[in-house]
This record gives structure tokens, C-alpha cells and sequence, in this order.
């Protein structure tokens, strides 16, 4: 319940904020705080230097920028799931906003450290990787942008290096997009998140993606269950048989005191199944 | 329903809690306080080579570091336990260990410090050398002739053996049944998980000799006859322990506890005053846990559904050491309650508590009642099962009819009033049974599964007689004080030795005494919690409280009423015969002369002027009375669920939830809803998400609310509660206990409807938690066997 | 290093010199002596602790102190505004939506932050809202009662 003793930034830039990350010995970052102070109490985390983005000016936006969503690092949870533009470009993002433990946490956490801590249980991840999003960040060496897919290493582990700061995400607009998440009965974490995105023209599914979360070190894409499902109907029947490649993505699966990993294979299964048959009322809708 | 009893007066302590100034232990601020931490041990089992706390003593802020030596050598007891069954092999349990850890959490060294953060630092510098040693922590495994021993002295972990009943009817039973149901389960262990972790403060009045310690505790009176006799050894004259608001203890927090001494103790030491709070992993870790019971159990009837027999056989795992009240719970609040709501005429339970390397096991919510209702019922619906019988209908043919109240069951209790008939009708009623029937066939033909669950179920609640529980092992009576303390306005101060942690007493026992004198119940306050106010009194447990507490009201009540009718006639200098007392009015007048009369303010008045007072008279008007209660009193209930299970997810589903409870007399119908609300989800949080885990080599794996699952807001979609009434003929007030029937109920009723729901796919039996895994492992082995 | 903190609660302004470390709950209970506002667990799990920050409800054990410097934050004591109950405290009382009293400060501030957002929430939304906050006492039915009787539903 009480942090170790550690010193604190507040950084006025992102450009400041680098300087510290780079200067300070064992420096965290930290914006809403979800992730890292939790860690803290339990003196899990005890980092020497606490660098606070969550001042820096004009990084909490969320915007449309042409096909894209642009949204800022610092944008809460609460503010995602609230947003019309979000709402109407990508539901699914919406929904895993939403999905979030609660709504005092939503109005704290951001999309920002969220992808940062790549929380095994966190509900982002898997969207960002269905919905295709490139994530930007600002380090030493500059400004780069990561696809969603190649961002996330391994359980709480990213490509990004001890002095970047990601500043924003880009998701392309997606009406044929959904997330569902079986909570976990204690912490809320997403025990199985299921994020799916399909595209419809013609009565074909012309593309899909399908994010999994909660299952795995981190979030994956079932690729297979995908494929599978491109150049049909997007009819029950063909999403179903689709699903039931959803585990062939799942092959090293993680399991706690409530549910094993073999039972989470399953339930990314039946949430995948019904994660793609929203997506796919929404593609055509 | 008078005046105040029987009606929903709105609570009178909620002002205080909904603007925030409740009075809880965390809250106190005394100057120059200090603040105490407990080093505790990662281990289920070690050994301690040495502690070294040089570099906790060298951190500025830091006061002092004790280890268990230092406590043990400043006087401080071991912590007793306050009931043993015969032959019960009590192992020694230190305020703080010396040489040798027994369970994840136990206290190996306490920090003092300025400031809570700097506590915590300290305990984290303290470097322990422990010898990890190999663990037991099954209950019924502890008892293999292989299991490592907890207590070297106590041989094969068995505490101690306890069994009732009529082994030789029992045994005719089974011979001569035409079916007998078995089934092995597990009631698993709990987590009590109060809001409010535990915590405790104290100052030492050095010149006065005097301590206060303020503690979270439900039973403030017997923690300070423990102090003072076991485990500090302050005289009780010279010690006050005050419980102001707790937030809930659900049995938790009635034990005497470590922290409880450590804290007082080293106020003292240090002079200074001193206070601990738990962070919730320490409360996880240490409170005492309930339930975990392994049992097997078989059911003897006849053809037509008759029950002739039960033969229960349980391993309690009582945890490393016992609790304050440990071996009561699945001893006589446990064996006593197997012959449920039916006549079943052979009866045999037989129990071991069992010691493991985990935290101790004591009282939780329900307290014995809970595990046994979850027994009985689960053998009632595979009996029904069994013979293709509707399960309610099975029940309704075995339950014990209303005439034969009082009822002697097989199993030493006495029932005293009920009409089970009627409960269960009301709850059918209610929950439109055959309509939930008719939609679960539907429903299944669709290929859904949809279940029914319906429970009736038995509560021994107030206790208790204090002879019957001395001659049951405890070391304490359970009467309770309550004390009338009328002032020479009129105004009423009530003193009870009951203790509110949520329950409402400050209302409902105000509303008793307005009514028993007859006076607004704004000029009635109740004070509870502090021995330094209060006479002493066994607190609240046990749904104890209306019960034996209230009943001791209206004893004193009657004294007060007594007193004020004599002077009241002596002033209208009218024959005591010749006068009433109003109790609508607060007034003494002569009898068919309503205006010739005395307001109790002027009674009172009179009372201690003293002026005019009958010849031989006392001036005052205060009472006490110690009110001991002629036998435990018996709630009943009958409650129904309706689930949907996922076919896909096996995620259960509350569609309905229907509470028919018979809990006496209610004074206060509102709170006693209120009561039974929360008794059913924390009964519905046993059969869905509570689990506390310890794995195979002691670890503890639900050590916070990320792991342990309460249930939330959207567990249920709401409870639709009922209630009928027959009075309790065993106290003055008519009532039955309240808090504890709610979860006695619903675990067993959830578990029926998600059984119910399987038993198409052939399952018949999944242990709890039912959790959508371990559904779907029962239906996969279903369908492989 | 310690750092200056000012802090506007319930409408006062004051200043603190704080540790990084300290989390706003003790800032407010101890340096404060606000101890209206709970703590029940220490994994943001249970929102006893729940306050507004400015304006919007959040857990006060998951927020450092240095990170509230120059915000506002309303707590229990402060959330009628003056005198008399907020409505959300009234309809607590009468719907008998407390037992001991523990997680009812930081239930109010959340059934607070749940009709802000939607004045006219279901009975069903608003246990969905309520998913940040746990009582072992009541079973909420009638935490959400008195939720109910606070929203706009209970006077259409």
C-alpha cells in the first residue's frame, strides 16, 4: 500500500520528457498511473525516478484524420469510449475502451501507458492488432511509427526502448469492427479479449482480422481463423468454421488459479466466433 | 407492529457514514502516534535462523524493531482458544513467532515508525533467514500418515475428533434403506473480505496506569477479558478496548488476533501511542478464514422418498493454529445442523479438525450452518434425482410438520417454532415454481440450459444457552447485558454489549426500548462498543444480537417499566393496582382516568429528586439485565433460483432470485431485508467467484482482490425477498436471527440450480466454486464416461 | 525530494509539501484529516477510496498527491456543498443503501459519477457502473435502489 521512495518529474514536453528518461537512473514514465502505481503499493515496481507525461499539453486528443483515428497517447479510456468520432469510425475500439476495469479507472488509465505496460490482461492490445494500428512514439533517435504487430514482444514487453515515449495511435476507420471480453471475476482483466475486424463488399468478406487477448503472453492475431473466413459470406455457418481455427493461434497459452490456458483457448473460440459475427452485422450494416 | 417495533424506521447512524465521518480505528489520530508494521513470513513453513533488522534500525523515522523474543520476554501470553471439544490437543500460538513460521503471513517481527511509509520500508530491510521446511495444507490430506506435521506434538494433525448423533440408528438406517445417495465434496475455504481491513491503536496513561485499545473488533468485552487474562496481562480494571464503527466482520473479526497485543504492547514499551492497519493483502493473509471442509456424506430413505438416514464424516481444516472459536464451528454449529428442515431419524456425523500450514479457520458468515445446508441440500437433490422426484416436492414430503413443534432433532437441538409448509409454499408461490418449470423445459428443448434451484434450509442462531455451550466446550457464557439508563429529563441512554458492524443497532434497539417504555425514539440513544461505557457483554455473532441482546433490553425494560409504574402510582397516590402504564403515551395514569396521570419525564424526574418517593425506595432509574437465553433460536428459509448456463462459455447466468426467509418477530423490516440481501450474494459469491487458495507447497495464492473475488454489483439482477413469521417462543421479543440466513441458503440454492441446469448432460456433482472451467471439465467427463 | 502541492478540496485551497510518493488518499486522510474517504484494498480494486478529481470520479489510492497539484477534489465531506445532504447522500439513507458504512463514501462519489453521465441510467447500467466498487454488506440491491431514486428515472 505505500511506494517505495522515489523522485519526481513532472515534464513539461515530450522532448523534456526523453532528456529525463535518458538522464535519470531507473526511470519509469507515468501518465494516469494504472499500471505503475498499482505495481508500486505492492512494491512490485520500485523504480528510482517517476517522469509524469500526463501534463505535457496536446496529447490527449482524439481526432479523425481522413480514413484514420488519431489518438493521442494520453487519451483515458473514459474519453475513448465516450467519443462520438470513435464510436462511429471504429465501434470496436469503443467498446474495448469501455471494456476497461472501471469506469474510475477508465478515467484515469490512458491508451498510451496501457500499450506501453502490454499488460497480458489488458483489452487494447488485441484490438490494436486487428484493427491495424501503427503506434507512434518519440525517442532519442526521433519520431517512428510500429505496426500494432510488430509492437508488442512478450508478456509486459514492447519494441520500445527505455527513453521512448509513445505519443500517439493511428487506426484506420472500421465500421465492421467489435470487441468482447470475458472478465475476470476478481481484477477484470480480460481473461480471453476478442477483437475482430471484417470488411464486406459484394457479400464477401474482403478482409479480417481477429485479435486475441488475455490468452497469451500477449495479444496474437488468429490468422488462420481470418484467412478462412475471406472471400465468402460472412454467414454464421462460415464464421463458425472459421472460429474453429481461432486456437491455432493460441499454442502457448497462459493460466491462472481461474482459468487454465487450455480453457482460455476455448473461450477465445466462442468470443471470436461471436466478436467476428458483430464485426460482420456491422460490415454490413 | 407497534409503534416503533415492526416498522422501517430509517437508520440512525447513517447520517455519520454517508457524510463521511465514520468512526473507524484507521480514522484515529492521536498525538505523537506511531505506526506499527508486522514483518510476516512468505513461507508456509520455516524455520528462522536469525533476523536481522540492523538496516530497518538505521532508517530515519524508524523507533524500535521487536522479534518474538522480545514479546515473550515482556510478558505477553500466548493466544488462547475459547472453546474445546474433550480431548482437544491445542497447539501454542505466539503473539509473534520465535523460531518456526506456520502459514503465509504468520508475524515474525514488528516495525514502530513515525509514518506508515517508513514502516513499511523498515519491513522490507528486515533481512530473515529462514530454512524453508515441506508443507500440508489439504485438510483431509493432513491426515495421511506421510503428511508433514504442523505441531510435533499433536500427532497426525488431528486436533481433535468430534462426533453426534445416534451412530447405532443411523447404522439400522443405511442397512434397511431402498436407496442411498453418496456424494464427496468440498466446501471450500473463504475469504470473510470485510471492507474494512482489521486494525488497531492504543495509548498507555503511563501516571494512570490505564490502556485504551481501540480494535476492529465485533466483541469488544471478551478481547479485554483476553488481554487482560491471556495474552497482556493489564488488569481489566486498568483496560479499555473500544470498537467504534467497524466496517463489518462477518465473524471475522470476533477473534482475538496478534496485532491486537502487539499494538498495546508496544505503545507501552515506547510510550507513545501506537496504531496498525492491515493493508488488505495483510487481511487476506491473516484474518481468519472460513469454511474448507471435506466431506462424505450419504443419505438412507425409502422408496417413496421417506428419509431414514445420514451418515456425514468431515475433515475441518482448522489452519496452523486454532482460532478463538475454531473447533466450535464445525462441531456444534455444524453436526448439530444436518437434519436440516426434515425428520431423517438416523443421524451420525463424525468430524476431524485438522492443522495445516495455512491461516486459521474460524467463524465466517454462517459459521457450520452454511457448509451443513450445502450438504443436506446437494443429498436432497440427488435423492430427488434418484427417484425422478420434483425436488421440491421431495423435500415437501420429508419436512418436519408444523405440530411437531418444538422438534428434538437426532443431532442434541430442539427446534423451536416454524412452518416449513408454508415457507416453502410462499417461495413456490413467489417464484411462480411450476411456471419456471414449464419455462426450464422449453428452454432445454431449445437446446439451452436452463436450471431451477430450491433449498430449504435451517439456521441455529442467538446464542446461546450458557450452560449447554459450557457443556459444549466453550470457556465463555453467551448471555448478553443490556443496560437502561433513564436520566432525571426523561431522556434514555442504552447500553448493550452487542456490537453493530453494519447490523443497525442504533435504530433497532432504539426502536425496542421507545416501545417497551413507551417514549420517542429520539430521546433514545444506544451506546455499544466500549467497555470503559458499557457493562460487559459478548458482542455480535451468531445473528445473536435482536435475539439475546434485544431480549436483554426488554428485560430491563420491564424493570424500568416496574419502577416508573410504583412511583408513578405513589405521586397519583392511587393503589399500584389501580394505575397503568401507557406505553403508546410514555405515562402512568389511573386506570379509566386517562388525564389523572404521570409523564415518564416527570417519573423519571421524581425518580432521582427524590423527594417523594415510595417508602423503601431507591432513588434512580437505571437497570441491568443479564439476559441468557433458554435455547438457540431457529430461521428458517426456502429459497429458489432460476440460472441459465451458457451451452458455449458455461458462463452462469442469475435469471431469478426468490428469498422466502421466516426469521421470527422483525423489528426492523427494512434492515432485516437488508440483512438477508447481502447474506444471499455473499452466499452467491461461495457458489460462483470466492475461492481462497493455497497451493500444494503453502503458497498463498489469493492474497488480494485481484485474485479473491467478491461478488459485484451485476452478479444477480436483484433479489426478490419475502418473509413469514413464527414467533420464537424461546425470548420476549419473538425473534430469530437475521444475518446469517441469507447465506445460509444461497450457496446451496445456486449450487441446486446449477446442477439442476447440467443434469441433462449428466453431471451431477461439480465443487465449488461453480466456475465456468470447472462446469465445462464436468460436462467434458460426463460426456467422455 | 519533497514537492509543493496545491490542492483545492471541496472548495479550500491549501498547500502541502509532499513526498512523491505519498498517494493522494493519504494526503487527504492524513494530512488532511478528511478520513472520509476509505481505503479497502491495495490494487485499486474496491473504490472505498473513490473522490472527484476535478469532476470526475476516481480511485485516490491509484493517484499520486504530486499528480493532483493544482486540481480539485471534491470528497464525501465536501459533496453536498454546504449544508444538508446531497441528493445522492439523501437517497443512500432512505433506501437503506449502507450497512457498515465503509464503502459508502466512495459508492456515493461513483453513483455520483454514473448519473453525471447519464442522468436517466437503468437499473442494469447502473450495476454495470457500480463494477469499480465493491460492499460486502448490502449485496447492493439497495445500493442500486438508492441509485435509482437519485436518477431521473425515479421521477418520470
Amino acid at each position: 500500500m505505500f511506494p517505495a521512495s522515489f523522485d519526481y518529474h513532472s515534464a513539461s514536453s515530450v522532448a523534456e520528457a526523453i532528456e529525463m528518461l535518458q538522464k535519470l537512473p531507473d526511470a519509469q514514465l507515468v501518465a494516469g498511473g494504472h499500471s505503475l502505481i498499482p505495481a508500486m503499493k505492492l512494491r512490485a515496481a520500485q523504480p528510482a525516478n517517476v517522469v509524469d507525461i500526463a501534463r505535457i499539453p496536446g496529447l490527449d486528443g482524439i481526432e479523425r484524420d481522413g480514413d484514420d483515428l488519431v489518438i493521442g497517447a494520453l487519451a483515458t479510456h473514459a474519453a475513448v469510449a465516450d467519443s462520438a468520432a470513435v464510436q462511429g469510425a471504429c465501434p470496436g475500439l469503443a467498446e474495448a475502451a469501455a471494456a476497461i476495469g472501471d469506469i474510475q479507472v477508465r478515467n484515469r488509465g490512458t491508451i498510451g501507458g496501457s500499450l506501453a505496460h502490454a499488460d497480458p490482461g489488458a483489452d487494447y492490445p488485441a484490438t490494436m492488432l486487428a484493427f491495424g494500428a501503427e503506434i507512434t512514439a518519440v525517442g532519442p533517435g526521433g519520431e517512428r511509427t510500429v505496426a500494432a504487430a510488430d509492437f508488442f514482444v512478450d508478456l509486459f514487453q514492447t519494441v520500445l526502448d527505455e527513453a521512448d515515449v509513445i505519443t500517439s495511435v493511428r487506426i484506420p476507420a472500421a465500421a465492421g469492427t467489435a470487441y468482447l471480453k470475458h472478465p475476470h471475476p476478481a481484477s477484470s482483466y480480460a481473461v480471453v479479449g476478442a477483437a475482430a475486424r471484417i470488411a464486406v463488399s459484394g457479400g464477401e468478406v474482403t478482409a479480417c482480422a481477429l485479435g486475441i487477448g488475455g490468452v497469451a503472453g500477449k495479444a496474437v492475431l488468429a490468422d488462420a481463423a481470418a484467412s478462412a473466413l475471406i472471400g465468402g459470406a460472412a454467414s454464421d455457418e462460415r464464421i463458425a468454421a472459421a472460429s474453429a481455427r481461432i486456437g491455432e493461434a493460441l499454442d502457448e497459452p497462459l493460466g491462472d488459479l481461474y482459468a487454465s490456458g487450455a480453457f482460455r483457448v476455448h473461450l477465445a473460440g466462442v468470443y471470436g466466433k461471436r466478436a467476428l459475427q458483430i464485426a460482420a452485422t456491422r460490415a454490413a450494416g | 407492529m407497534g409503534r416503533y417495533v415492526g416498522t422501517s424506521v430509517k437508520r440512525r447512524e447513517d447520517p455519520r457514514f454517508i457524510q463521511g465521518k465514520g468512526r473507524y480505528v484507521a480514522n484515529l489520530s492521536l498525538p505523537g502516534m506511531t505506526h506499527v508494521a508486522v514483518k510476516r513470513s512468505p513461507y508456509a513453513h520455516a524455520r528462522i535462523r536469525g533476523i536481522d533488522a540492523s538496516a530497518a534500525l538505521e532508517m530515519e523515522g524508524v523507533l524500535r524493531v521487536f522479534t518474538g523474543q522480545d514479546f515473550k520476554d515482556g510478558g505477553c501470553g500466548s493466544l488462547p482458544c475459547g472453546w474445546l471439544v474433550p480431548d482437544t490437543q491445542v497447539p501454542d500460538r505466539p503473539i509473534v513467532v520465535i523460531d518456526r513460521v506456520r502459514h503465509v503471513g504468520d508475524s515474525v517481527a514488528v516495525v514502530v515508525a513515525e509514518n506508515p511509509y517508513v514502516a513499511a520500508d523498515a519491513i522490507e530491510a528486515i533481512d530473515v533467514d529462514y530454512e524453508p521446511l515441506p508443507v500440508t495444507v489439504d485438510a483431509r490430506g493432513a491426515t495421511d500418515e506421510d503428511a508433514v506435521q504442523v505441531h510435533e506434538e499433536i500427532e497426525g494433525n488431528v486436533s481433535y475428533t468430534w462426533g453426534l448423533g445416534d451412530e447405532e440408528a443411523c447404522r439400522k438406517a443405511f442397512a434397511e434403506a431402498d436407496e442411498v445417495v453418496e456424494l464427496e465434496l468440498v466446501n471450500q475455504r473463504l475469504i470473510p473480505t470485510a471492507m474494512e481491513p482489521r486494525a488497531a491503536a492504543a495509548q498507555w496513561d503511563a501516571a494512570a496506569e490505564e490502556m485504551t485499545v481501540w480494535t476492529t473488533s465485533q466483541n469488544p468485552h471478551p478481547i479485554r477479558l483476553l488481554l487482560s487474562a491471556f495474552t497482556l496481562g493489564i488488569p481489566e480494571s486498568r483496560l479499555r478496548v473500544i470498537s467504534p464503527d467497524v466496517g463489518g466482520g462477518f465473524g471475522s473479526k470476533i477473534f482475538h488476533y496478534p496485532e491486537e497485543v502487539i499494538v498495546p504492547w508496544v505503545a507501552r514499551e515506547i510510550g507513545r501511542p501506537a496504531k496498525w492497519v492491515a493493508t488488505r493483502t495483510e487481511s487476506q493473509q491473516t484474518d481468519s478464514h472460513g469454511r474448507d471442509h471435506v466431506s462424505v456424506a450419504r443419505l438412507a430413505m425409502k422408496s417413496d422418498g421417506t428419509f431414514t438416514g445420514l451418515d456425514v464424516e468431515t475433515w475441518a481444516n482448522q489452519g496452523a493454529y486454532l482460532s478463538t472459536f475454531a473447533p466450535l464451528i464445525p462441531t456444534a454449529l455444524y453436526i448439530t445442523l444436518l437434519s436440516g428442515n426434515y425428520r431423517i431419524p438416523g443421524i451420525y456425523g463424525k468430524v476431524y479438525g485438522t492443522l495445516t500450514h495455512t491461516v486459521p479457520v474460524d467463524a465466517y458468515r454462517g459459521a457450520g450452518r452454511p457448509e451443513a445446508a450445502y450438504l443436506v441440500e446437494r443429498l436432497v437433490d440427488l435423492a430427488a434425482a434418484r427417484l425422478g422426484r420434483d425436488p421440491l416436492d421431495l423435500r415437501r414430503q420429508n419436512l418436519i410438520p408444523k405440530e411437531d413443534f418444538p422438534y428434538q432433532t437426532p443431532v442434541a437441538f430442539l427446534y423451536d417454532s416454524g412452518d416449513y409448509e408454508k415457507l416453502m409454499g410462499t417461495a413456490a408461490e413467489r417464484a411462480d415454481y411450476a411456471g419456471m418449470r414449464a419455462a426450464q423445459k422449453q428452454a432445454r428443448a431449445a437446446g439451452g440450459l436452463r436450471g431451477v434451484g430450491v433449498v430449504c434450509c435451517i439456521e441455529a442462531s442467538g446464542p446461546a444457552p450458557s450452560a449447554v455451550a459450557g457443556s459444549l466446550g466453550s470457556a465463555v457464557g453467551f448471555w448478553e447485558s443490556g443496560e437502561i439508563r433513564v436520566h432525571p429529563t426523561g431522556q434514555v441512554s442504552v447500553f448493550t454489549g452487542s456490537h453493530s458492524h453494519g447490523q443497525g443497532h442504533e435504530t433497532t434497539f432504539a426502536q425496542v426500548v421507545a416501545e417497551e417504555l413507551g417514549v420517542p425514539i429520539e430521546s433514545v440513544e444506544v451506546v455499544h462498543g466500549d467497555t470503559g461505557r458499557v457493562n460487559f457483554g459478548m458482542g455480535t455473532y451468531g445473528s445473536r444480537s435482536a435475539c439475546v441482546g434485544g431480549s436483554s433490553l426488554v428485560r430491563s425494560a420491564e424493570k424500568v417499566r416496574a419502577k416508573v409504574l410504583r412511583i408513578g402510582a405513589h405521586l397519583l397516590e392511587a393503589a399500584e393496582e389501580d394505575v397503568v402504564y401507557d406505553q403508546d403515551e410514555g405515562r402512568v395514569h389511573v386506570k379509566g382516568a386517562p388525564d389523572r396521570g404521570k409523564a415518564f419525564g416527570e417519573i423519571a424526574f421524581a425518580a432521582y429528586t427524590a423527594h417523594n418517593l415510595p417508602e423503601g425506595m431507591e432513588p434512580g432509574l437505571n437497570f441491568v439485565s443479564f439476559y441468557d437465553p433458554s435455547n438457540f433460536t431457529f430461521p428458517a428459509s426456502s429459497h429458489i433460483c432460476e440460472v441459465d448456463i451458457c451451452p458455449e462459455t458455461y458462463e452462469v447466468g442469475i435469471r431469478r432470485y426468490v428469498a422466502v426467509d421466516d426469521v421470527g418477530k422483525v423489528i426492523n423490516p427494512m434492515i432485516v431485508e437488508g440483512q438477508i440481501q447481502g447474506g444471499v450474494v455473499q452466499g452467491v459469491g461461495q457458489a460462483l467467484t470466492e475461492a481462497g487458495v493455497y497451493s500444494d507447497d503453502g503458497d498463498f495464492m489469493t492474497p488480494t482482490l485481484l485474485e479473491y473475488a467478491p461478488p459485484r454489483a451485476d452478479l444477480l439482477p436483484g433479489i426478490e425477498v419475502d418473509r413469514i413469521e413464527t414467533p420464537s417462543p424461546h425470548n420476549p421479543l419473538g425473534v430469530k436471527g437475521a444475518g446469517e440466513m441469507g447465506t445460509i441458503a444461497a450457496t446451496a440454492v445456486v449450487a441446486n440450480a446449477v446442477l439442476d441446469a447440467l443434469a441433462p448432460l449428466g453431471v451431477t456433482h461439480v465443487d465449488m466454486p461453480l466456475t465456468p472451467e470447472r462446469i465445462r471439465n464436468a460436462v467434458e467427463a460426463a460426456r467422455g464416461a | 525530494m519533497n514537492h509543493s502541492v496545491q490542492i483545492t478540496v471541496n472548495g479550500e485551497s491549501s498547500q502541502h509539501d509532499v513526498e512523491p510518493r505519498m498517494l493522494l488518499c493519504h494526503l487527504l486522510r492524513d494530512s488532511m484529516g478528511l478520513t472520509g474517504t476509505n481505503i479497502g484494498c491495495d490494487t485499486s480494486q474496491c473504490g472505498s477510496c473513490t473522490v472527484m478529481l476535478d469532476g470526475k470520479a476516481v480511485k485516490s489510492c491509484t493517484v499520486l498527491a504530486v499528480q493532483a497539484d493544482g486540481c480539485e477534489v471534491t470528497t464525501i465531506e465536501g459533496l453536498a456543498g454546504g449544508d444538508g445532504l446531497h441528493p445522492m447522500q439523501q437517497a443512500f439513507w432512505d433506501n437503506h443503501g449502507l450497512q457498515c458504512g465503509f464503502c459508502t463514501p466512495g459508492m456515493i462519489i461513483t453513483a455520483v459519477e454514473i448519473l453525471n453521465r447519464k442522468p436517466d441510467a437503468s437499473e442494469g447500467e447502473i450495476r454495470h457502473g457500480l463494477e469499480g466498487n465493491i460492499c460486502r454488506c448490502t449485496g447492493y440491491e439497495n445500493i442500486v435502489k438508492s441509485v435509482v431514486a437519485a436518477g431521473s428515472r425515479a421521477s418520470d
